[in-house]
């Protein structure tokens, strides 16, 4: 009734996974999060993804601001915040985030306000395509829980109805 | 080792300023049975340990704080933080007569070698590489275990011969060939 079964949805969701590693949007760490998700946390890699989401985007309006001024552009300031990305993007697998980060950092370390503007449109880009994928990750996986549980109805039927 | 309960659960304090990083290293920790206090800062995690200025607890008149302090088995350190890095740290809890002998381990996202040997002959007992993994926990233990061997009800079998001095074996062994 659901439309798509648990291993249709589970097929969509590795699918999905596969294409970000092939296009090196994501690496192995992504993986090693997903290992530490269990029953006793089942929802630790939306948890963590939704504060690196949250921090990010701060850390993208700060690096914004700070490019906007031409006089006091604070290229150490932007060091800062380009190794806090670095870090966090590096802590959930965002592989292609953190390299662009490194470029910018090498950008920031000259001076140099072109390659950092360019670098920073690069980061945003990038950010909103990983953004917009693990969203859609998250809500497959949600559907395959909804799937699931339709599939496999909760016990307590059974005890309130015990001739079976 | 299985027959002890709960109680006997390691505690290890976790000191990182980056959020992520923290329920990372948190959730690494908690899969391996530990018991975790995460702290964002090593002046937190100086405060948690009972030391809060710069002396050691002899010179601290409030010994209520002593008393208050909970019991840490391992320290897992972020290495650049604002304020006092993880490196500071650790300066810090080896000059510590009531700490020195926890294990001091440092994590860091840079790989640059003269920072980690300065950080192992300082008293680092492990250097880990961001991102941090189950593989770098599991090396954690050798350390905890090491640290609880004085303790006699550890393991039930053997209580006594683990903590005799060598010149006692020696006694022991003449005493038995006699």
């Amino acid at each position: 009734m659901l439309g798509l079964s648990v291993e249709q949805l589970g097929a969509d969701m590795n699918r999905l996974l596969a294409i970000l590693f092939h296009q090196g949007v994501l690496d192995e760490q992504f993986l090693q999060l997903q290992h530490l998700q269990d029953e006793s946390s089942p929802n630790f890699v939306s948890e963590v993804v939704t504060i690196y989401f949250h921090e990010s985007e701060k850390l993208l309006r700060n690096l914004r601001a700070l490019l906007v001024d031409k006089e006091l552009s604070d290229y150490n300031k932007m060091g800062i915040h380009l190794n806090q990305l670095m870090g966090s993007s590096s802590s959930i697998g965002a592989q292609r985030i953190r390299n662009v980060c490194i470029a910018f950092r090498a950008a920031s370390e000259l001076n140099n306000r072109p390659g950092c503007l360019r670098a920073l449109e690069l980061l945003e880009y990038e950010y909103c395509y990983l953004k917009n994928k693990l969203h859609e990750f998250f809500q497959i996986e949600q559907q395959r829980m909804l799937a699931a549980a339709v599939r496999y109805p909760a016990p307590q039927q059974h005890i309130n109805n015990p001739q079976g | 080792m299985n027959g002890l309960g709960a109680e006997t659960q390691f505690h290890v304090l976790a000191v990182d300023d980056s959020i992520i990083d923290r329920k990372l290293i948190e959730r690494l920790l908690k899969t391996s049975s530990y018991q975790v206090t995460a702290v964002e800062s090593g002046v937190k995690a100086l405060e948690f340990l009972g030391l809060a200025g710069d002396e050691d607890e002899f010179s601290n008149s409030d010994s209520n704080s002593k008393c208050q302090r909970v019991e840490v088995n391992l320290i897992i350190t972020d290495y650049s933080m604002p304020a006092i890095t993880g490196y500071d740290l650790l300066r810090k809890i080896k000059k510590s007569t009531s700490l020195r002998d926890i294990p001091v381990v440092i994590m860091s996202s840079e790989n640059v070698p003269s920072r980690i040997n300065s950080c192992l002959e300082h008293g680092a007992d492990e250097f880990f590489l961001k991102p941090v993994r189950q593989s770098d926990v599991n090396k954690l233990r050798p350390h905890l275990m090491r640290g609880q061997k004085n303790i006699p009800n550890l393991n039930k079998r053997k209580p006594v011969e683990e903590c005799l001095s060598p010149d006692r074996i020696r006694a022991k062994l003449n005493h038995d060939l006699e």
